[in-house]
């Protein structure tokens, strides 16, 4: 019986297993390298230099394009900036507001409860201004891509100068090594010293990546250090629950044959 | 089976009118067991369970939730982000699902290895059937609500399958949608039915319940309570073991919301819905998967029958056919354990499952594990053949070749002789 | 179906002998389901995009003497009025006794001349009338609730009726002197 319980088991692993790593049907690209990130295993947390720091890279240079929507300037309070530095962080943006008194729509500077603007008006500007592609938001494309963080970052450092020999690139477009079908309407957007830290880290082109990745993975998961954190104190609650539960189960069968 | 005394007044004078106590007396507390269940049959009521949790959470969900096409993704952002504890309860949710699916596939490979489908259980069996298809429903319309590029394809791709009929299909896909797509008014409808079914579900489960309780549990023996000293009365033996149970699968459960919590979804579904753009690689949630390999691996025409229509037959038959399987099974004996042949066809099947949802998985033309020249679709085909052949053949033939071997004479004796049900 | 079954119905004094393990874990359990509830509780309080909910700045440089706006603050309305003189007199010369809910005028405005405060009657909710030209003000000329007859003086205090008390001040600040910002 228990051999037959396992042999079962195996194969339904194997088969599991199996389905879960192959590639994609779509684009044949290939399977972006591990990297190592702070928020891994079961401590793992954001470490607030790096997504300051990846910030400033968003704010340099992906804002041009990118959306970041779903995030408030109050959020940044999660990434280590205190009361002050978000009202001047969000007083450097023109929020549009209104109608006013007269029924007009005004721009007014940011505050902490407004959302970051998008640097178009609406997705036809945006195809407009970018050949027809439209950028899409950052706020959660750190969980909408398969491998996620991994990709993200693949992706951002993943630009051939050239596209290999026989290649047909279309024009307008950049070859990159990650991306199904390996045509990008984005340019290589990160080049060394893209912008200038001032904590002394290096400048150089893995490290805005690294860095900027950092940032998205805590736009599209601020709640994973609270949830980590909760998972451990729930888990050892209910090991040290269920250890009790498995006691009294015990006595209570002590006298039946079963 | 005497009626409780109520020594309070109270419970006595509410029992006298209306005798929930004794009620539950009878079905939490007294209620004959076979005193030899091993840890399967914890499934059921860990499914009960995780039905509560999902409605506990669903009804919080909603609290903060808009069914609007505009609105839907953004307000779903907004539980993750804003609203106290709404990333737990919506990774709950979202994890409850698969939970479900889990215990209730356990539960009924469960039914199937100890043949409790056979009489006197077949009405027991049929509302468990009623139970699945209800709780498939329920997924698939939960899963369109976030309204993300997979909710929103999904949703297109399965109600699309309803067009396979011939002349009713267009307008009944139609009369789906309440458009000519997949659109707010679909979003509307599905949100108003997920949060009908839950509660179809339940009332469901309280009849699975009473029919239970009408023709007592199986056990692994297979053999029916024959003495008094068979059986053990349900509480507190078999609450604190379903106690727990549930502890151990809270551990599993809560791992998947806390550490991995979109384990079991697809990143696409972070994408807004874009009727405008397919995911280039579209696949149903990992419980569909085998009933997806099953529709797909049918892409031949039959006496004029298109495929299309066929492969929707056939998914729809595969769960169909286990109403029938009560007169399918001609065995005399329940319990898998005392069949020496069938219980191997019963490993097939179990791993056929597997191989089924692998091919759901997969692009049809993919290399079925890497096997050079072995396409997906063709296995998928073979195991969907194997699928109804297991029903249809192998449990009348077997059942009537087969030789079982000796049953014990009671529970009780099977329980002394030891080892039995290890 | 007449068997009996091991330890069923009554209780047996075996069974009754709740010992220390079996009373921890209950205790434990217990406490692990209240706690599991809290989440599903406190989803239901004001989430933190409410709680961050911008603050109304309102120009009063529109607003004449004797006259009065409403303006929304929070999702419920604030009644700034421009008091006469005669209104201010009227509210300051008040005895304290007389109120229900003492408080001097003083205490509730910043400049005489602006009263600013929760358009919402104390009683149960209701917007008392009185801001609008032509709307009743009630017995002391501030205002006054339809729903169960509340009147509210020319401070928002109450006066008459069922409210237990004043309308409440909100935060705010003049930022110049014809700008305020309200929260």
């Amino acid at each position: 019986m228990r051999k037959f319980a396992l042999t079962a088991i195996a194969a339904a692993f194997a088969l599991s297993a199996f389905a879960g790593t192959s590639a994609k049907a779509a684009g044949n690209a290939p399977v972006p390298e591990a990297q190592e990130w702070s928020w891994q295993g079961l401590f793992g947390t954001y470490d607030r230099a790096q997504l300051q720091r990846g910030f400033q890279v968003y704010k340099g240079i992906c804002a041009g394009c990118h959306s970041l929507r779903f995030i408030a300037f109050r959020n940044l309070e999660g990434i280590g900036f205190n009361e002050d530095q978000i009202k001047a962080i969000a007083a450097e943006y023109d929020i549009e507001d209104g109608p006013n008194d007269d029924g007009d729509m005004f721009t007014r500077p940011g505050i902490a409860s407004d959302y970051f603007p998008s640097p178009f008006p609406n997705d036809k500007a945006a195809a407009a201004s970018n050949g027809g592609a439209i950028p899409p938001d950052l706020s959660l494309m750190a969980k909408a891509r398969l491998h996620g963080p991994d990709y993200v970052f693949a992706l951002l450092t993943g630009y051939e100068e050239e596209a290999p020999e026989g290649f047909d690139l279309a024009e307008g477009k950049y070859y990159n090594h990650y991306f199904p079908g390996h045509q990008i309407s984005m340019a290589p957007p990160l080049y060394d010293e893209a912008v200038e830290y001032t904590d002394g880290t290096p400048m150089t082109m893995e490290q805005h990546a690294h860095d900027v990745v950092a940032f998205l993975n805590w736009t599209a998961q601020p709640e994973l250090e609270a949830r980590k954190s909760m998972g451990m104190k729930v888990l050892l609650f209910l090991i040290v629950l269920t250890a009790m539960l498995y006691a009294v189960k015990r006595k209570i069968w002590r006298d039946i044959e079963h | 089976m005497s009626a409780p005394v109520w020594n309070n007044k109270v419970v006595k004078w509410v029992d006298d009118r209306l005798p929930v106590f004794s009620m539950l007396h009878h079905s939490a507390y007294e209620y004959p067991t076979p005193k030899n269940l091993s840890y399967m049959w914890n499934f059921g009521s860990l499914a009960g369970f995780v039905l509560v949790t999902m409605i506990l959470s669903g009804i919080f969900l909603v609290m903060n939730y808009t069914p609007h096409a505009d609105m839907a993704f953004w307000s779903v952002e907004r539980i993750m982000r804003d609203v106290n504890y709404g990333w737990l309860i919506r990774y709950i949710h979202m994890n409850g699902a698969s939970m479900f699916f889990i215990c209730v596939y356990i539960h009924i490979f469960r039914g199937l290895y100890y043949g409790s489908y056979k009489a006197p259980r077949e009405m027991l069996w049929w509302i468990g059937i009623l139970i699945l298809l209800a709780m498939m429903a329920t997924a698939f319309m939960g899963y369109v609500l976030p309204w993300g590029q997979m909710s929103f394809w999904g949703a297109t791709v399965i109600t699309n399958l309803f067009s396979a009929f011939p002349i009713i299909g267009d307008p009944l896909v139609t009369w789906l949608w309440g458009g000519f797509s997949v659109d707010n008014p679909t979003l509307n409808r599905f949100f108003s039915l997920h949060y009908l079914m839950p509660f179809v579900i339940l009332g469901l489960v309280v009849l699975h319940v009473w029919a239970l309780h009408t023709v007592r549990s199986n056990n692994p023996t297979g053999v029916e309570i024959k003495t008094p000293q068979d059986a053990i009365a349900f509480h507190p033996y078999y609450t604190i073991k379903d106690l727990f149970g549930m502890g151990v699968f809270l551990i599993f459960f809560l791992f998947f919301v806390f550490f991995a919590p979109d384990f079991f979804g697809e990143p696409d579904n972070y994408i807004p819905a874009n009727p405008l753009v397919t995911p280039p690689h579209i696949v149903p949630e990992w419980y569909f998967l085998p009933f997806y390999a099953i529709l797909r691996s049918i892409d031949f025409t039959v006496f004029g029958i298109p495929a299309k229509l066929l492969g929707v037959l056939a998914m729809f038959a595969s769960i169909i056919v286990l109403f029938v399987i009560p007169w399918l099974d001609t065995s005399k004996v329940r319990s898998s354990k005392f069949r020496p042949v069938y219980k191997w066809f019963f490993l097939i099947l179990f791993i056929d499952c597997f191989i089924l949802g692998y091919c759901g998985k997969k692009a049809p033309d993919d290399y079925f594990m890497g096997i050079e020249g072995l396409k997906v679709i063709t296995v998928g085909q073979l195991a969907t053949l194997y699928y109804f052949a297991h029903f249809l053949l192998v449990m009348p033939i077997v059942g009537k070749l087969e030789r079982p071997k000796p049953l014990p004479a009671s529970i009780s004796e099977s329980v002394l002789k030891g080892g039995a049900n290890a | 179906m007449s068997q009996t079954v091991q330890s069923s119905g009554d209780h047996t004094p075996d069974e009754n002998r709740r010992d220390f393990l079996t009373l921890a874990t209950t205790a434990v359990g217990v406490v692990g389901t209240g706690m599991a509830l809290w989440p599903f509780v406190d989803s239901m309080n004001p989430s933190k995009d409410v709680l961050a909910l911008a603050s109304v700045e309102v120009n009063l440089s529109n607003i004449p003497v004797g006259q009065a706006v409403k303006v929304m603050w929070r999702g419920k309305p604030v009644f700034i009025r421009h008091r006469t003189e005669r209104e201010i007199n009227e509210a300051e010369e008040v005895s304290l006794n007389e109120l229900v809910d003492p408080q001097s005028d003083e205490a509730r405005v910043q400049k005489k001349e602006w009263l600013i405060v929760v358009g919402v009657c104390t009683h149960l909710g209701c917007i008392p009338m009185g801001t609008a030209t032509g709307e009743t003000r009630g017995d002391y000329d501030g205002w006054y609730c339809p729903c169960h007859g509340s009147h509210y003086d020319t401070s928002g205090r109450i006066r008459k009726g069922p409210a237990p008390l004043n309308l409440v001040v909100p935060t705010y600040t003049f930022l110049t002197d014809t700008s305020v910002q309200i929260g």
